[in-house]
């Protein structure tokens, strides 16, 4: 299966390794990965900041890397979001409407397009605290979303349990929301720091080493929050567990 | 009219630490027992959807369906009233009054009359106004806006009512204990009820089949301001009708639960006609609704039934309080409506949200508050009420990523900026990012440069 893989700006920039693992990941699987080399950004930062139409360059130049693949699959859950359901700075051609359906979030690709039932080679011998962004929680709904009254389930725990060794803990508020939020946690540092505290606090009260999340946006914002407070927690992308790392 | 700037007023609230750890507890708390309560039912998403349907139909359908509640309110004997905004409607309520020559009112909680700023106007007129839901007379005896749409006064401790009471109704200042509080609002409001010239309660709904109104509290204070004094005046937004009696029986169903977990609120009470000997006035106001009726993206936020669920479960508004919002209508809901009322003014509150979306899920109408937020914020920007910083910026980021050579030239600058830069100089004042959080570390090198030194370029 031929595989498009889109990182996005933030985790080409500062977390290179979200991108070896999933690629890494993804080749393990059997797919022919290709990284189209002009990619930069979906256009979330200037959409979520009302200026959806200094987006269009970017939005163009995605549609451009990414056309005619059938499968184009990204570690970023509010990437794959604002790729499907907000990307509307330049008009729906073909070509834009069939890269918006084709675009996938990893966890989604992994457990609805692959199906993939078992990561032999993972092993994860730590406390984790799943953290579902809001991108993938309610945006991509790769999980039951506490507010609703509706059946349990969750993709990325489904992958998680395949790991060995993993052992879950769950915060007392496991959908609330971190306070990233895109500009928002620079436009309103008073409150997106607080957020972040209140997220890393709960994890660590549940007895996490580890935060575990498909979306790299929120970890970097905990992580600094994190760190700043000095719990010692630790962070990382889902894509690298699944891959086998260790720690 | 000055911008209300949410950052700023949220600052203000989020320093004092026993507050936002109190305010966001008990909102979360109200959250739990809501989703147990909505949970208990086996068909509420089902209940959503219809009540959603319900509303969606009357707006499509108001003109029609407010002459019909007009004609059948005359007919039960009602004074109907048209207010086409607040001015009208605090004129046409003291003309009632000033006729009959009634200088006192009390009255049970409305965002209505809240929104008209009914209360200075009726004073400065030499009425005497007493807001006797307990909360919301905390408010108005503090000189304060509601800061939630059901529990106006919830930002404040058990202390700070006992500092307000104490200067207002005498209490003992030392005395925070909740039930000597509440007794002595109790004791002190009773007179008033007795004595009043006149009574005004809001309208959670209006049977437009009927010609009545429905209106709940959990005080029985609405009761008495309706009940005790001898005119009764009911001020109505125009969203509030539904087409008949059997369809009150689903907002029923999912106000309280929404709200604050309980069933049904304590009282739920239902006025159709005046009493013998007695008046009823009803104001029908629109004061800005039409026009937001005939907003494409906006015009859903209408069917709210201001139960504050979008309050409850949002993360911003639980730890910025409501006063942070700058408005009569705070959290999720107020930054989609506010700013119908005055776009420069509001201009930030849609910029208070992640976008996590908690909101509309607990709608029970489900308004799709974060897609509103959204549409809000590039309504915003296209009006230039984005400052210029913001502004430029996002033109810049615009271009800079729609161009593979200046993306990949501007992280380079960004790496080496946070690898080589002092702590000081990273750390600045002007650095929002990293006053109370660490930059991350920078890699050695981008996805794309490992990419292409470590895998052939196919």
């Amino acid at each position: 299966m031929k595989v498009a893989l889109f990182i996005p700006c933030f985790i080409d920039a500062f977390f290179p390794d979200v991108g070896k693992a999933t690629l890494e990941l993804l080749e393990r699987l059997g797919c022919e990965v290709i990284f189209p080399l002009d990619q930069t950004c979906c256009g979330q930062p200037m959409g979520n900041s009302g200026c959806e139409s200094d987006a269009a360059a970017a939005e163009n130049l995605f549609v451009e890397n990414f056309s005619g693949y059938e499968y184009i699959v990204a570690p970023g859950g509010s990437c794959v979001h604002h790729v499907r359901d907000k990307f509307t700075a330049i008009p729906q051609t073909a070509d834009v409407k069939a890269v918006r359906a084709n675009t996938y979030e990893l966890v989604e690709f992994l457990h609805d397009v692959l199906q993939v039932k078992d990561f032999p080679w993972a092993e994860f011998p730590h406390k984790v605290g799943l953290h579902n962004s809001c991108g993938t929680l309610r945006g991509l709904r790769t999980a039951s979303m506490s507010e609703i009254n509706e059946p349990y389930f969750s993709k990325p725990m489904t992958l998680l349990k395949q790991v060995k060794d993993i052992e879950f803990v769950t915060p007392s508020r496991p959908d609330e929301c971190c306070g990233f939020g895109g500009t928002f946690c620079v436009g309103e540092e008073p409150i997106s720091a607080r957020m972040g505290y209140d997220k890393v606090r709960d994890h660590r009260q549940a007895g996490a080493d580890y935060i575990v999340s498909a979306d790299s946006s929120c970890l970097m914002h905990q992580k600094g929050c994190s760190d700043r407070m000095q719990l010692g927690l630790k962070f990382i992308h889902i894509a690298q567990i699944l891959n086998g790392a260790r720690s | 009219m000055k911008r209300v700037d949410h950052a700023k007023l949220s600052k203000e609230f989020i320093v004092q630490e026993k507050h936002v750890q109190f305010h966001d507890k008990r909102l979360w708390d109200l959250r739990t027992a809501r989703d147990v309560a909505a949970f208990g039912i086996p068909e509420w998403e089902e209940l959503r959807s219809l009540a959603s349907a319900i509303k969606e139909h009357t707006l499509s359908n108001l003109a029609d369906y407010l002459q019909e509640f007009e004609r059948n309110a005359i007919r039960n004997g009602v004074v109907v009233h048209w207010a086409r905004d607040a001015d009208e409607h605090n004129r046409i309520v003291h003309e009632i009054l000033s006729s009959r020559g009634a200088k006192s009112l009390v009255k049970s909680k409305s965002m209505l009359t809240e929104e008209c700023e009914m209360r200075p106007y009726l004073e400065a007129r030499g009425i005497a106004v007493l807001e006797t839901d307990l909360g919301e007379q905390i408010q108005q005896f503090d000189d304060q806006l509601p800061s939630h749409i059901v529990l106006p006064a919830v930002h404040k401790l058990a202390t700070d009512v006992a500092e307000v009471f104490s200067r207002t109704i005498g209490t003992d200042p030392e005395n925070s204990d909740p039930y000597y509080l509440a007794e002595a609002q109790r004791q002190a409001t009773r007179p008033h009820f007795l004595n009043a010239d006149a009574g005004m309660t809001g309208c959670n709904f209006a049977v437009a089949k009927t010609g009545g109104i429905t209106v709940c509290t959990n005080e029985g204070n609405a009761d008495l301001c309706a009940n005790v004094p001898p005119l009764h005046i009911a001020s109505i937004g125009i969203e509030k009708l539904v087409p008949k009696l059997e369809h009150l029986a689903v907002y029923i169903r999912l106000l309280s639960r929404s709200a604050l977990g309980s069933p049904i609120t304590q009282y739920t009470s239902h006025f159709r006609a005046p009493r013998k000997g007695g008046e009823m006035h009803f104001i029908l106001v629109d004061n800005g609704r039409s026009e937001r009726l005939a907003m494409d993206d906006f015009w859903r936020s209408l069917k709210c039934i201001r139960c504050g669920a979008c309050m409850n479960t949002c993360p911003v508004y639980r730890r910025s309080s409501g006063l942070s919002y700058g408005g009569v209508y705070a959290g999720p809901i107020g930054a989609i409506i506010n700013p119908t009322f005055d776009l420069k003014k509001y201009s930030s509150l849609p910029f208070a949200s992640t976008l996590c979306g908690s909101c509309g899920n607990v709608c029970p109408v489900k308004i799709n508050i974060h897609e509103q937020l959204y549409k809000w914020r590039q309504v915003i920007a296209q009006n230039h009420e984005l400052s210029f910083v913001k502004k430029e910026s996002m033109k810049v980021a615009g271009t800079v990523l729609g161009n593979p050579q200046s993306y990949r030239a501007a992280i380079a600058v960004v790496n080496k900026a946070t690898s080589s830069l002092p702590r000081a100089f990273i750390y600045n004042p002007f650095n929002a990012w990293g006053k109370q959080r660490e930059v991350p570390d920078p890699p050695k090198s981008s996805f794309r440069q490992w990419y292409l030194k470590n895998r052939k370029v196919k």
